[in-house]
């Protein structure tokens, strides 16, 4: 088997198991629909708040969104020692992060789609450009690359699922920097070319990170 | 003998860095003597970004080579960089406070940016005591090291953008600092980065001299 047809099986097995339980994908769908229904609350729904605060509200949501669904990536494999089954499997360590990433990016996506609109309908905002979807899926992917490497750290942990957001979060703090400000450009309407210089950012957060995990990824998980 | 001459140069070049701060630069005009502190403030920012180039040098060698003594240098460094970038946080307070009338100024990329180095050096030290095997502590430790230091160009990067400033200029770069005060600046940072070293080094010491008690008493319950 070559190295992405064992990438497809690992993400294929993590989709299978998803479409069967269907845990991570609801239960982060509620849990970012809440939280978008608690920031209303928060900051009141006037349209010059949300004007202010909109685009913090869409990534805090997702961030947060993304540590939930990210901690289970690898809570899953751990329980029923699935992770150990995995180790003994025929195929390089990073097979298994690619693999990972590709799942938890999956799985992201489809919250975020459906997150996207709601969020659209109860502020009345206009979401659904192609910058925002551009930047939501460059970002996702920056989010996927670092916090799947850490969560496969973090299960190993004796807190689990407490470490991760202490690791992930610092780390993804330019990102979200980046994504926040970008967004807010391209809710005021603004063209590609007006979002720089955050993209580049975005852009090579995401490059640099996904190498760099890849190339370390084996280093966490050997034994 | 090695560490008592350095322990020797630190004090000497501490004391003449207090001397050449008090009573050879002249005052700041616009911001009087509170500008005393950038004396204080630039070497314990340069000494958390140096703290944290010693992690990434530690973890590297560490996960790569496996001995014990890089990770007592990545574990060192990361204890005292976090004691040095606590620093730099309280002075850039102090700073902020009379020249900005706040005590925080989240404009400021700098102070921001050290916040978060702040943030990464927790999860460095924290990660490692979270974990159950000391081994897999310090591999863990070693990996949150190296993605912590690539993270910081982007740190920099984005919290400088955030408020649509430039990039921070390199200190020597910006115009217009009088050349005794410049001189000041520089043996300042000098002596602080001895003290760090001698700091570093005192730490991997008392580090190994815990592992050999740790073995020892092993040993010793063993025996009993």
């Amino acid at each position: 088997m070559s190295f992405w047809s064992k990438v497809i099986a690992i993400t294929r097995k993590d989709a299978l198991s998803e479409l069967r339980t269907k845990e991570i994908i609801s239960a982060v769908l509620v849990f970012a629909l809440l939280v978008i229904l608690i920031f209303n609350f928060a900051f009141g729904a006037r349209p010059e708040a949300v004007d202010l605060v909109a685009s913090g509200m869409l990534w805090v949501t997702f961030a947060f969104a993304g540590v939930l669904s990210l901690n289970r990536a690898f809570i899953v494999e751990k329980e029923d020692n699935c992770l150990d089954g995995l180790l003994i499997c025929p195929m390089s360590r990073e097979v298994i992060y690619v693999g990972k990433v590709l799942a938890s990016l999956l799985f992201m996506l489809i919250v975020e789609a459906i997150a996207l609109p709601v969020f659209a309908l109860l502020f009345n905002l206009p979401v659904l450009t192609a910058q925002l979807i551009g930047i939501t899926v460059l970002v996702t992917i920056g989010f996927v690359a670092v916090g799947t490497l850490f969560s496969a750290l973090a299960v190993n942990t004796k807190a689990r699922e407490m470490v991760l957001p202490i690791l992930f979060l610092p780390i993804v703090i330019p990102l979200i920097v980046a994504a926040v400000k970008a967004s807010e450009l391209a809710l005021a309407g603004k063209s590609w070319g007006e979002l720089y210089p955050w993209l580049p950012i975005i852009i090579s957060f995401d490059v640099i990170f996904l190498v760099v995990a890849y190339l370390i990824f084996a280093f966490i998980v050997e034994e | 003998m090695k560490r008592l001459i350095l322990w020797g140069l630190g004090l000497v070049l501490m004391f003449l860095a207090l001397y050449l701060v008090f009573l050879y630069a002249p005052i700041e005009k616009v911001m009087g003597i509170v500008q005393k502190n950038f004396y204080l403030m630039v070497p314990m920012g340069w000494l958390s970004l140096l703290s944290y180039f010693v992690i990434f040098i530690g973890s590297i060698f560490y996960l790569t080579k496996r001995d014990r003594k890089w990770d007592d240098l990545a574990y060192s460094a990361a204890e005292v960089g976090i004691i040095f970038t606590s620093l730099a946080l309280m002075v850039g307070s102090i700073w902020a406070r009379p020249i900005w009338g706040v005590w925080w100024a989240w404009e400021e990329p700098r102070l921001t940016t050290t916040l978060v180095l702040w943030f990464i050096y927790l999860a460095c030290l924290l990660v490692r005591s979270l974990t159950v095997e000391e081994g897999r502590g310090a591999t863990f430790a070693a990996v949150v090291g190296v993605i912590g230091f690539i993270d910081i160009p982007f740190v920099i990067l984005s919290t400088s953008l955030w408020r649509g400033m430039h990039p921070p200029l390199i200190i020597f770069e910006e115009g217009g600092l009088d050349p005794r005060m410049r001189l000041t600046l520089m043996l300042s940072i000098v002596a602080y980065t001895v003290l760090y070293v001698v700091i570093l080094m005192q730490r991997v010491a008392i580090r190994r001299d815990e592992a050999e008690v740790k073995k020892l008493k092993g040993l010793v319950s063993q025996e009993s």
